[in-house]
């Protein structure tokens, strides 16, 4: 089974592990903890060539601290301009949360798979997000947006703990206006709260969709997206329709490390978006 | 002598008088030698110079968690089963700096680690060795992305392999079809007589190395009598894993109780990931000066086997040992090949020598495979 090696050239090729300087440009403050970060390539050349499609991620490198793998959160359509939600969880994710205006983060990417973007034209999507799931979604809202008629109905079924940890919101009335229905839910209300209140799988209860026209694009903790695919199965949705995009720990993004392996999948190459189909019989193994 | 070089392919016979010619023809095309010498009671893979630092006469005996080297009388220089060592700390080193960052306040200057080994020859790889190599060429080289570390010293070295006479009870080349004799993938194959190598060329680099060491087109004797050192190394194989049907196997006992029973034995050390050949995982360091105006990155060996390595935000996907253990298998033997094509496993029996509480992979897989359940 040996394989022939095949010789290349003696000096050394470019790592793909060297992030490229982005300095950031905005910070928008979207929940306790949580923040958008907008980035912009120091190199004009790179920051000409970038393009990525909703769903991908980069790593993001802050030196002496770290990298991690984020979502990118903006429109597709504007490339220049890359948006992150940041939800402070780590020691590297909070060093980010310190940072201002004007400071340089190390970036590399795109990586990683996409939404089904072409899979989805003239059909029905149904967006099911939890918490900060939203932000690999929010590209798929946005180039939504810019071809809405492409699309049949887009449906956003969206959950998080409480009001306050709603993203994006004040967004939900232009998506509504341009005819994307938005359900929003939280585990707990508050006084002021006069939304639903329970699981995101629930919202499913809220919606009819004809299940051979609909693909369904779900993002969240796993817990939640088992009951997602649950309901999705329920009404006749195939297995190849529902798109997971999973998380699991990461190095490198390109393959190396090994670290984010889910059976056969690198999560970094065939991932972050699987079709369930692919993921079935691991989906939900405990300790997997 | 009819020519100065053999042809590629060519089986000649090498006089052992003349073996350190060939050392010598190396180290003057400037290739620094490693192989296997003799060190704190085990064999090593280590900078060499001479075949008098190889381990002439030492022979291995090695079983679940048991390593022991003797002394036997012999003219043999490869006598021994596979080194303690696997080659992967050469083109894949346990630590390796990726870059330095200089930051000076929003000028970040990126330096890569362009330093490289240099031209290294790699004296008696052994067959299952060989493929481990190959298959971490996959990982690291053939991919949608290249690892410049790893493709960089790759390319530059030279693979003298040496088929093996005497496997320990611990190897199962034959049934990961990795050997016991090399078929391809190095520059020159040995198989070691009495007083002579029989030397299988393999490539123009290892026709050139050749020059001037006295060699001759082997006798049709010479070939059978090599035919006979690897055959009589088969018959000494009796480690066996049936995998024509593994990785199903696997994947459809992943509940199996036999994951618990070997969880309560393991003790999830990481020495066979470490041993393993093939094993590429890794994770990345990052250290800087106190300014924290200078910062560096270094990749160093991981194990699936850490808590770290699968730990999120949040929790911990294998928290476990069993799931632990799971991983460590089931990616060995079964999705490896989904993701690339071939097994893991090339059968070197290192993972079963070198556990401390001698876990051996091959019982484990009969044990899921006799009692499976529905």
């Amino acid at each position: 089974m040996s394989v022939a090696f095949t010789p290349m050239e003696t000096r050394l090729p470019l790592d793909p592990m060297l992030p490229q300087p982005a300095v950031i440009q905005a910070i928008q403050p979207e929940a306790a903890g949580i923040s958008t970060f907008t980035l912009k390539f120091s190199d004009p050349a790179e920051a000409a060539a970038y393009r990525f499609q909703p769903g991908q991620f980069n790593m993001l490198y802050l030196p002496g601290f770290g990298e991690v793998a984020i979502s990118l959160s903006s429109d597709p359509n504007e490339p220049g301009r890359l948006g992150h939600t940041i939800r402070y969880a780590g020691s590297v994710t909070r060093a980010i949360g310190r940072l201002k205006v004007g400071d340089v983060i190390g970036v590399r990417g795109p990586y990683g798979s996409a939404w089904p973007m072409e899979a989805g034209l003239g059909k029905n999507l149904v967006l099911v997000a939890g918490g900060i799931g939203l932000a690999p979604l929010r590209p798929v809202i946005l180039a939504v947006l810019r071809e809405r008629q492409a699309f049949q109905r887009v449906v956003l079924l969206y959950g998080a703990r409480t009001p306050a940890d709603l993203l994006y919101t004040a967004e939900f009335a232009s998506w509504q206006e341009h005819g994307i229905e938005v359900h929003p839910t939280v585990d707990i209300g508050n006084e002021s709260w006069r939304g639903l209140v329970g699981v995101v799988p629930q919202l499913f209860y809220r919606i009819r969709v004809d299940a051979k026209q609909t693909l369904v694009l779900t993002c969240g903790p796993e817990i939640m997206m088992r009951f997602v695919i649950y309901e999705a199965l329920a009404r006749r949705i195939a297995k190849d329709s529902i798109f997971v995009s999973m998380e699991r720990n990461m190095k490198c993004a390109v393959g190396f490390c090994g670290h984010c392996q889910f059976g056969p999948s690198f999560i970094c190459k065939q991932g972050p978006v699987l079709k369930f189909s692919a993921l079935e019989p691991f989906f939900g193994r405990e300790d997997f | 002598m009819a020519e100065s070089l053999p042809r590629v392919s060519a089986r000649v016979l090498l006089p052992k008088a003349s073996f350190q010619r060939v050392f010598d023809n190396l180290q003057a095309a400037g290739f620094t030698l490693l192989g296997p010498t003799v060190r704190d009671s085990a064999i090593v893979l280590e900078e060499i110079t001479r075949v008098e630092e190889l381990p002439l006469g030492w022979c291995d005996e090695q079983a679940p968690g048991k390593y022991r080297l003797e002394k036997k009388r012999g003219s043999r220089y490869f006598d021994y089963g596979v080194s303690s060592h696997s080659w992967k700390q050469f083109l894949f080193p346990p630590r390796r700096k990726l870059f330095s960052i200089e930051k000076h306040a929003s000028q970040w200057t990126i330096k890569p680690n362009e330093n490289g080994p240099g031209r290294r020859a790699f004296i008696g790889v052994r067959p299952c060795d060989l493929n481990a190599i190959s298959i971490q060429d996959h990982v690291f080289v053939t991919g949608e992305f290249r690892d410049p570390h790893y493709s960089h010293a790759r390319e530059q070295i030279f693979v003298l392999a040496v088929n093996c006479s005497r496997p320990s009870s611990n190897c199962f080349c034959t049934s990961m079809k990795t050997g016991p004799r090399a078929t391809s993938g190095f520059d020159l194959a040995l198989t070691e007589l009495p007083e002579h190598f029989v030397v299988e060329i393999g490539s123009e680099a290892g026709s050139e190395i050749m020059r001037d060491t006295g060699w001759q087109l082997a006798t049709a004797f010479d070939l059978g009598r090599a035919a006979q050192v690897t055959e009589q190394a088969e018959e000494r194989i009796d480690r066996e894993v049936r995998t024509d049907d593994l990785p199903q196997v696997l994947y459809d006992n992943l509940e199996h109780p036999r994951w618990d029973e070997v969880a309560t034995r393991c003790l999830s050390c990481t020495n066979c990931t470490l041993v393993c050949p093939t094993c590429f995982c890794s994770t990345v360091e990052d250290s800087c000066d106190l300014r924290a105006t200078v910062s560096e990155r270094t990749r160093v060996w991981d194990s699936c086997f850490t808590l770290d390595f699968s730990r999120v935000h949040g929790g911990n996907n294998r928290p476990s040992i069993r799931a632990r253990y799971r991983q460590w298998l089931t990616h060995k033997l079964a999705s490896w090949i989904d993701q690339f094509g071939f097994s893991g496993c090339v059968g070197c029996g290192r993972c079963i020598t070198w556990c401390p509480v001698g876990i051996d992979l091959t019982e484990e897989l009969q044990a899921i495979r006799t009692k499976a359940t529905p």
